[in-house]
């Protein structure tokens, strides 16, 4: 190498970084949204410690009080026994399917922010499926839910819950109960969207979480009186419960079953069909 | 093709109504690359137009191509060409700062990796990188307006739509934002901004378009919008400052000279001062917000308009 006296190169400007793209960028794929979105989702619920307890508290407290407070009472083999343990094999997925919709309620209130904080708008300005928001406070959801109905479960154990169901008939319970966990979040993501405000979103929602009161779920139908039966033997949730529990305390459902995931695909589907024919349409201004 | 070579924006015949308001009555823009700012009151329809060009909302009828690209037809590409930073911080607060650069950056279509370097460099240059790794519900909204206009830049936009991007900053925050955009349109960037105020137009713009009542009301340089509403004023004071009369002046020496060898002769009393129409006077005028004549009661009516 020749000795040249050198001149100190003259530095690349560090403010000069608008390095223009040639070509319109790609734009994630649906794939790339779907888990950006999940992952951002996920970060809020993990970092919202308060909302993250009580989907885990609320869950266990509704349990104990209708195991320990209402359970000693009822009786809902209708052979004028009562038991704590009875009642809590018989109630057991109606608390599963209660705390779940809390816990689906808060997708109301973050589609909500996203909808009306102008987050969105920037995000429809770029060249990605933006309906990956929806879906990825959808997924966040879904693992909120079912961490919840894992804790239920356990603590359902803690306290003497005990069955002879096989594990097919445990995953067919726990599938119906996570089915309908997808409806109420759809549902209450759609609520969301189309709400003006948070605050509204989660009105709106409040009737959703009463749903499980009036069916099976928490005494027989027929313990109710004539003019409510008829309302609570036909609404989706007493077949999704009765199919459920039949499964988890070792027994096989009828047509219950099918009519739970019946329900439960109607619901998606027009979810899903909202949210496509309005997702489009909704820009914060 | 390339884009950098394409007129910035082309409109023509375009109207966009909500129902029976009409926003935008039959525009006619065209635009070459550079500096661009859009002024006009509340409710003139900015924002519309803004989001109209950025592919966010359909308009009623005309036509509009932004980068030669057709806002409709070839909405995917020119999505790949654009960034908007709305008039709200559009960041996520329960993430942190490098959390959101990295997040639009992958969006975009950037790799994990390349987000990443391309976010650290932004944020220094914002001055962001000790806030890289606090959550954005922490920092001040310069901080916030700060990096939503990084992550904007993230994968390095021909043109970047700015709506009232100095909107609700202090003096500071401001001046600091003004800075930032002028280095971004001395690297070649083009922008699109919208203002309520002729000093940022000013400030920031090569030219300036008036958008009021749904259509441009006149556009051109500051200065140039500035000769278009009148010239100087020959203000006589008595000794408690009050105005006792106005009178119009070229403004020249050698006006000026004639006009004051009058005032002296009849009352050599008098103080005397020449004034140019304000920045503010400007805009109300321009906009029809109060009458032509220059008056000293500015403060009050610009106090109307803007509420």
């Amino acid at each position: 190498m020749t000795k040249t006296a050198t001149r100190p190169t003259s530095r690349v400007p560090a403010r000069n970084i608008e390095t223009h793209s040639a070509e319109p960028m790609s734009g994630a794929n649906f794939v790339t949204g779907l888990i950006v979105f999940s992952v951002r989702s996920l970060k809020h619920s993990f970092r919202d410690a308060e909302s993250l307890l009580m989907a885990v508290i609320l869950p266990i407290m509704l349990m104990l009080i209708f195991t320990y407070v209402m359970g000693g009472a009822m009786d809902v083999t209708g052979d004028g026994a009562t038991s704590s343990a009875q009642y809590l094999s018989y109630v057991l997925p109606a608390i599963v399917v209660t705390a779940a919709g809390f816990g689906a309620s808060y997708t109301a209130v973050v589609v909500s922010n996203d909808m009306t904080t102008g987050f969105m708008n920037r995000l429809r300005t770029m060249p990605f499926p933006s309906v990956t928001v929806l879906l990825g406070h959808t997924v966040s959801s879904m693992v909120r839910n079912l961490m919840a109905t894992a804790v239920v479960f356990a603590v359902a154990l803690a306290v003497g819950f005990r069955t002879d169901a096989s594990a097919a008939q445990l995953a067919g319970s726990v599938g119906l109960v996570a089915l309908w966990i997808l409806v109420i979040t759809v549902v209450f993501a759609v609520l969301g969207m189309v709400a003006g405000s948070a605050e509204s979103a989660s009105g709106y929602g409040f009737m959703l979480l009463f749903l499980p009161y009036v069916s099976s779920g928490f005494a027989p139908v027929e313990s109710m009186p004539n003019w409510l039966q008829g309302f609570a033997q036909h609404q989706p949730m007493t077949p999704i419960i009765d199919a459920s529990r039949a499964s988890l305390n070792g027994e096989t459902p009828g047509n219950e079953w099918w009519i739970g995931i019946l329900w439960c695909t109607g619901f998606v589907v027009l979810a899903v069909w909202m949210a496509a024919v309005l997702f489009p349409k909704k820009v914060a201004r | 093709m390339t884009y950098t070579n394409m007129p910035l924006v082309e409109i023509s015949g375009l109207s966009k109504s909500y129902g029976k308001h009409q926003v935008l009555n039959d525009l006619h823009i065209t635009l070459p690359q550079g500096v661009h700012a859009l002024l006009g009151p509340n409710g003139a329809g900015k924002t519309t137009l803004v989001n109209i060009l950025s592919t966010l909302i359909p308009f009623s009828s005309g036509e509009a191509r932004v980068l030669g690209l057709d806002v409709h037809r070839d909405r995917k590409k020119l999505q790949g060409l654009i960034s908007l930073t709305g008039q709200y911080a559009a960041v996520d607060g329960a993430l942190s700062g490098i959390e959101n650069m990295v997040m639009m950056g992958q969006l975009f279509g950037l790799s994990r990796r390349d987000a990443k370097r391309r976010s650290d460099e932004l944020l220094e240059r914002f001055e962001l990188s000790k806030a890289a790794a606090k959550r954005v519900a922490t920092y001040s909204g310069g901080m916030r307006r700060k990096l939503d206009i990084a992550a904007s830049l993230i994968a390095g936009p021909q043109l970047i739509f700015l709506d009232e991007p100095t909107t609700g900053l202090d003096t500071r925050s401001r001046q600091a934002l003004w800075d930032e955009i002028n280095t971004l349109a001395a690297a070649g960037t083009s922008i699109f901004l919208t203002t309520q105020y002729l000093e940022e137009a000013d400030v920031l713009a090569e030219r300036i378009m008036v958008l009021h009542g749904g259509g441009i009301v006149a556009e051109g340089t500051a200065v140039q919008l500035k000769q278009r509403v009148g010239g100087s004023t020959i203000q006589l004071h008595d000794d408690a400052g009050h105005i006792i009369e106005t009178l119009p002046t070229q403004g020249d020496a050698a006006d000026l000279a004639q006009q004051l060898a009058a005032i002296s002769q009849q009352r050599p009393e008098v103080s005397v001062t020449v004034r140019k129409p304000t920045l503010d006077e400007v805009f109300l005028e321009l906009t029809g917000a109060r009458s032509p004549s220059v008056s000293p009661t500015t403060k009050s009516d610009k106090k109307e308009v803007s509420q």
